[in-house]
């Protein structure tokens, strides 16, 4: 019983540990971001499974290394093992609410869960806007114009269906 | 680790090896052409350009790693000693990953013919049967898209804006179409993979498959195809690779060899 209710805490308390390791080229944590699928504990080892956005993105070693030193941290774990997961695909119905919000906060157009829709302008509202290029200052970026205000745009960039 | 040394499917040793070959010459692949991607980095013709040939150099160099990894979880060893600690006739790449850059339209040219293959070659491994590995190959191939149609709308513009660029892109397809048969060039044993049902199509029907796509569309942007090798002698996934080869590998891992036991 006493085991059982440790083992909970430890887990809430590696979940609450995860919703601090951030993106280093997002405003955005592991969390906001739904990269995470799943944490097992099983005496003093911690497996985390990951499902990264772009599998070539070079900030995941960035997030695993945080991720371990982290957890590591915690009284109780042991053991960190981070491993990746290609099962299913990253979309955008894995970012949070709360993840969306803070990346137009930061000034990026955020395609909504599921759909084509043009781009909307972070600093007009306007949906006038074109693609410049599909690749931008990262891979999950891509660069448009709002032909209304003027202003270039930074769109988050999911990956191809 | 990915799970794949300790697959069922996996327990003979031969079959392993095989495997382990076959997707070092795939990482190989995209280790040169990223690297002679990135050599746009700050030359391209516009910056749009600059920003898309880095993008897709990092994405290339991403998948080589993961495809390395992945073959050292087969074989043991280590991903960056694969790709920095080889000389030239270890490498198994395809000749056309190698060439130097030559023009924007070369570039462009070469592009398309390689991600194009890529895909087909992507498309067998994620129709294979050994999950992780096509889990694998179906997300990178999702990424790859944007690689092509990047390429592909380059290729269309500048064939169809002026004669003479015309004329440039005719000569870049003539350059590249002769060398572009070698990424369908097998490693020793790879009909095994195909029994074995991990890559679900064979070397020979990629390439009519590739072709299926490739040809068509040279065709409908107003390129006339030349005349192509037979593809049945021996190339870059048997080792034999130009001196190009050699100068690329000498600039790209000098840093990694002036301390290969350092930790990054």
């Amino acid at each position: 019983m006493t085991a059982m209710r440790t083992a909970g805490l430890l887990e809430d308390q590696i979940w609450e540990a995860l919703a601090t390791v951030e993106d280093p080229e997002l405003p955005l944590t592991v969390m906001d971001l739904g990269l995470i699928d799943e944490v097992q504990v099983s005496s003093g080892r911690v497996r985390v499974r990951m499902t990264p956005t772009y599998s070539a993105c070079p900030a995941i070693e960035v997030m695993r290394h945080d991720i371990r030193k982290k957890l590591l941290n915690l009284r109780g774990v042991e053991e960190v093992e981070v491993e990746l997961s290609f099962a299913e695909p990253w979309t955008m119905a894995r970012m949070t609410e709360r993840g969306r919000a803070r990346l137009r906060e930061h000034g990026l157009s955020v395609p909504s869960p599921r759909s084509a829709e043009p781009a909307t302008c972070p600093f007009c509202g306007s949906t006038n806007t074109v693609l410049e290029n599909p690749f931008g200052p990262t891979l999950c970026r891509a660069i448009y114009y709002c032909r209304d205000c003027r202003n270039p745009i930074e769109r988050f960039k999911p990956p191809a269906e | 680790m990915s799970g794949l040394g300790t697959q069922p499917a996996l327990q003979r040793r031969e079959l392993r090896d095989v495997l382990a070959a076959y997707l070092v010459g795939v990482a190989d692949d995209e280790l040169i052409i990223g690297h002679r991607h990135s050599e746009w980095t700050g030359f391209a013709p516009d910056i749009e350009s600059d920003v898309a040939l880095s993008s897709i150099a990092q994405e290339e160099i991403g998948h080589a790693r993961l495809f390395y990894e992945r073959a050292c979880d087969l074989t043991g060893g280590d991903p960056d000693r694969l790709a920095f600690g080889r000389a030239s006739g270890e490498f198994r790449n395809a000749v056309l990953t190698e060439r130097p850059n030559g023009d924007w339209g070369y570039s462009i040219v070469r592009l398309v013919l390689y991600d194009r293959a890529d895909q087909v070659r992507l498309d067998a491994l994620a129709a294979g049967e050994l999950r992780p590995l096509a889990d694998l190959a179906s997300t990178v191939r999702r990424e790859e898209k944007y690689h092509l149609m990047y390429g592909e709308q380059w290729l269309r513009r500048l064939t169809s804006a002026t004669e003479v660029s015309r004329g440039r892109m005719q000569q870049a397809l003539d350059r590249a179409w002769p060398d572009a048969v070698g990424l369908f060039e097998s490693v020793p044993g790879q009909e095994e993979l195909r029994a074995a049902a991990i890559v679900a199509v064979g070397p020979r029907e990629q390439r009519a498959q590739w072709r299926q796509v490739v040809v068509p569309m040279l065709e409908s942007i107003g390129l006339t195809l030349p005349t192509e090798n037979s593809g049945d002698r021996a190339g870059g996934r048997a080792g034999w690779h130009s001196d190009d080869l050699r100068t690329l590998l000498d600039e790209m891992t000098s840093v990694w060899r002036s301390d290969p036991q350092a930790t990054w």
